[in-house]
């Protein structure tokens, strides 16, 4: 069962990243099949979204950590591509400094800070997309599982976290574009960006990309490590009697989550063409959460479905309706947390099926609830 | 110190110190020209020579005349005018809106035929004349705040030659803080003059030095070729100074850290009762600040539609009924969303930012995505001068709001019925159902108690805040954060999270910069939440346990 929904979500991806791609380049613009170069785009991003999903899933579905700061990383991964993009615009921009990018003209500067040597190099910006956010991912997952920070005070932190870069990436004196963030780029590794085949392109890479994440995640909780993961999201006292670590556990999956996040992110940013500090907002990564829990949490294929189902949804009806789509995506986060706790995915699957996530008390009686939770809050 | 209350912006501006310094010093040269005059000081007014007329305001001006200031006044504004042809009573008139009036006397006159009339105009020399007498003027004007202004004046321009002027004004003042800010404009002028015993001297030294302020400072550190007794005198007089300077501005650190604190209270007094008591993560909670403002908005409007003399006491009516809205939609969302998922907080946090969306698009869909405006009333307006401190009065009152709120919640659950089946539900559920208690019903109260206060909160921060969808965004972050620092399920820690939040976002302000303050305490926090995962108090005994 397992096995079919991976080989059919791999087949998706990938079948039809390639089928899109080759409407695109096969058929005539004129022709009723063509796929036009911004439906191109706009996969692409949704690809994206799908790696950040995929991110998600791995430490709230398998570790039980919920983040609600992960698009952070998925932003410093967008930085990181932003900034080798800018420097590659070189004189084409409106100062046509060879080493600064407009907006440090703009601010008048003199010289590039050290932080930006290098990312003219693209061989340099694409590993650096993912060992910033797994730097940071690092450091800030060693200090909170290590004093076993869990459960919502975690969260609540980790959108403490992204909070606090937002604000601080919204400052000129950053050096990486404050408000208006980075823009205009010309090309990536000398191809022209504004071209449907760079679209083409980058959409099979990060097709390509997101079945690559996907089968390494899945080998990753199939795998012995994956199951202690998720003896530690289910019960963590229990797994840490038992002699393992749970935060070297869980300090192992959120890296590698942030790395993967970063990846779509440095995927993300040549693809919409911008990168700017909303992109840290809190309300991004708890959407990224609900793309997940639309899907199905815990499955890994639910991630992608959901993050392409419910980014469809957004792009229709913030055009067609706009007033409608903040009381559509509310109803979703409550209908599925009452009513759907295992997602899309889960409707499909048979309840009985053995690795398939709980819903973190699940028989939990109410009367005790309250209690369990004051206790949960204080120790 | 004293305390000084200042209206708002009814009088005119404070002439510049230089020019009242050199008009007064004028007027002291023309002191004898005024003896002469006295017999009739408004006879020159009524001149066509510019020069006469100027000097006619002058003598006027210090003549003591009750008439003065209208006189001068009407003169300014074009309303004074005199008889076209010469005549030896040389009369003046006052047009007002009702009517013509004998200048000299203020009497209600027969308006005389236009024809005989010519309106008495200035030139810039009148026009320097008229300022002149105004600065002047108030310092024998019956109004004290005139006065005050005028002696501050004085004391700023420090001007040696207008001395015999402060000694005359000091003989004659009766009010404290006048008197008072006349000896120091006395002490500067003396000390600027250069002359005057070494005693004088060294008391006019400890009268700046006792007024302790920029100016004083500044003035101090300005003056040179001093004796040397009087010279050491100042050094300590601006050390002193700088002293109390910085703790001024400590204390007004605090002080705004506080006022900030008292914002944060507000907001995280109802998160102490969904979050703290109950464990709910509600998301929705800045929404409920919203619904309040919003409440606020919509009282004000029914109150400048129905009841039109009630506009200053709008707030009145806002605090209780933003209380019950937002207590009411409270109740509501516990009975059809909360109390599915207890037991589930990451659960609860997903749907309740869903619940959040939701409230936040109703509320533009109604209202529309622009801000709303939502006046204050009188009494909130204004400032407070505290020593060297100014406090705005709408913060004071948010302080106060604050506290009353703080303090009416710990009383409702200390001694009220609500409280008592609120603390045994959350110390013991089943026992307390077996007691009777009805536990759907109190985790639905509870819930509504702690939304009504996050609504009270939105009347007070509509005052300060935009009304718009977006406003309770802005305070769940803070308001987490001031609970958990504080400790869950803890009013005092509560109230101690949000001061030491304000604070110490306050004192980084200055140095840092408001966002980087903000990063700061974020990372702070972060810090803390590692050291101290259960906040500045944990709880002890068996609750701390399991």
């Amino acid at each position: 069962m397992r096995d079919r929904l991976t080989v059919a979500t791999l087949a998706c991806v990938l079948g039809g990243a390639a089928l899109l791609a080759a409407l695109n380049v096969l058929t005539a613009p004129a022709s009723a099949l063509h796929v036009p170069g911004f439906v191109i785009s706009l996969v692409g991003k949704y690809l994206c979204y799908a790696i950040l999903a995929l991110a998600v899933d791995l430490v709230w579905g398998y570790a039980g950590i919920l983040t609600l700061g992960h698009a952070a990383f998925f932003a410093l991964g967008g930085y990181c591509m932003g900034m080798y993009l800018m420097r590659e615009i070189g004189t084409r921009g409106v100062y046509a400094n060879p080493v600064l990018p407009d907006f440090m003209v703009f601010i008048g500067w003199k010289e590039l800070p050290w932080y930006w040597y290098g990312f003219n190099h693209f061989w340099f910006a694409l590993p650096m997309a993912m060992i910033v956010p797994g730097a940071l991912a690092f450091a800030f997952g060693w200090l909170a599982f290590r004093s076993r920070v869990s459960g919502v005070y975690l969260s609540i932190i980790t959108q403490a976290l992204t909070y606090a870069l937002l604000l601080a990436f919204f400052r000129n004196d950053m050096g990486f574009g404050g408000n208006n963030g980075m823009t205009d780029f010309k090309d990536i590794v000398g191809i022209p960006l504004n071209r449907d085949s760079a679209s083409v392109g980058l959409m099979l890479v990060t097709a390509v990309v997101l079945a690559l994440v996907f089968v390494l995640a899945r080998a990753m909780t199939r795998s012995r490590f994956g199951r202690v993961l998720i003896a530690v999201r289910d019960a963590e006292s229990r797994t840490r009697f038992l002699g393992y670590r749970p935060e070297s556990y869980k300090l192992v999956v959120w890296v590698f989550s942030a790395v993967i996040a970063g990846i779509g992110g440095a995927l993300y940013v040549p693809q919409v063409g911008i990168i700017n500090p909303s992109e840290f907002a809190p309300a991004n990564s708890i959407e990224a959460v609900i793309w997940v829990a639309v899907g199905g949490r815990g499955t890994l294929a639910g991630a992608i479905l959901g993050a392409v189902l419910v980014n469809l949804g957004k792009t229709w009806l913030t055009s067609a309706l706009p007033e409608i789509w903040l009381f559509a995506i509310g109803a979703v986060f409550i209908v599925v947390t009452l009513f759907l706790p295992r997602g899309i995915i889960g409707l499909f699957t048979s309840r009985r099926s053995a690795r398939a996530p709980q819903p973190a008390d699940p028989a939990e009686p109410k009367p005790a609830a309250i209690e369990s939770t004051a206790r949960e809050a204080a120790g | 110190m004293a305390c000084r209350s200042s209206g708002g912006g009814r009088r005119r501006g404070l002439l510049p110190a230089g020019v009242i310094a050199a008009a007064l010093f004028a007027l002291l040269l023309a002191l004898p020209t005024a003896a002469r005059a006295a017999a009739d000081p408004f006879a020159e007014l009524a001149a066509t020579n510019f020069d006469v007329e100027a000097q006619g305001v002058r003598d006027l001006a210090v003549s003591g005349n009750p008439r003065a200031h209208a006189v001068i006044n009407a003169l300014r504004d074009g309303k004074l005018w005199a008889w076209k042809w010469p005549r030896p009573d040389a009369p003046l008139f006052i047009r007002t809106d009702s009517g013509i009036v004998d200048a000299r006397t203020g009497a209600a006159v027969a308006a005389p035929a236009p024809v005989n009339l010519r309106r008495v105009i200035v030139n810039d020399s009148v026009r320097a004349a008229i300022e002149t007498a105004e600065g002047a003027l108030n310092l024998v004007s019956p109004v004290v705040a005139a006065r005050l202004k005028a002696a501050e004046a004085l004391f700023q321009s420090a001007d040696a030659g207008a001395l015999p002027l402060i000694e005359q004004a000091l003989a004659k003042e009766h009010d404290p803080s006048v008197a008072r800010v006349l000896r120091e404009a006395h002490a500067a002028a003396l000390l600027k003059s250069n002359t005057g015993s070494t005693e004088a001297r060294l008391a006019a030294v400890d009268e700046l030095a006792e007024r302790a302020d920029l100016l004083a400072r500044g003035l101090l550190a300005s003056l040179h070729g001093q004796p040397p007794q009087v010279a050491a005198a100042i050094a300590a007089a601006v050390r002193s100074i700088d002293r109390s300077l910085q703790l001024w501005g400590l204390l007004e650190n605090v002080y705004y850290g506080i006022s900030l604190g008292a914002v944060l209270l507000l907001a995280a007094t109802g998160l102490a009762i969904t979050f703290g008591v109950m464990g709910v993560i509600n998301m929705a909670h800045g929404e409920m600040v919203m619904v309040g403002a919003y409440t606020t908005f919509v009282v004000q409007q029914l109150i400048a539609a129905f009841a039109p003399a009630l506009t200053q006491f709008g707030l009145l009516f806002a605090v209780p009924a933003a209380f019950l809205a937002a207590g009411l939609l409270g109740v509501i969302i516990e009975r059809t969303l909360i109390r599915f998922l207890y037991g589930r907080p990451l659960e609860t946090l997903l749907a309740t930012w869903g619940l959040s969306l939701i409230l936040q698009q109703a509320v533009r869909s109604i209202f529309g995505p622009t801000n709303q405006d939502v006046t204050s009333p009188d009494w909130m307006s204004g400032a407070v001068h505290l020593g060297g401190l100014v406090l705005t009065v709408n913060r004071l009152w948010i302080i106060l709001f604050a506290l009353l709120v703080l303090g009416a919640l710990m009383a409702t659950l200390r001694w009220g019925g609500l409280g008592r089946s609120i603390r045994a539900v959350t110390q013991n559920r089943r026992m307390a159902a077996a007691m009777g208690i009805r536990t759907p019903v109190i985790d639905a109260l509870t819930f509504g108690l702690g939304s009504g206060v996050a609504g009270m909160a939105g009347v007070a921060l509509s005052q300060i805040d935009n009304v718009s969808p977006n406003l309770g965004q802005n305070y769940i972050i803070d308001s987490f954060i001031v609970v958990v620092v504080g400790g869950v399920g803890n009013l005092w820690g509560t109230l101690l999270g949000a001061l030491i939040l304000g604070v110490v976002d306050k004192f980084v302000e200055p140095f840092e910069g408001a966002v980087l303050a903000k990063i700061l305490v974020l990372v702070l926090l972060i810090l803390f939440i590692q050291r101290r995962p259960q906040g500045l108090f944990p709880p002890k005994g068996r609750v701390a346990e399991a």
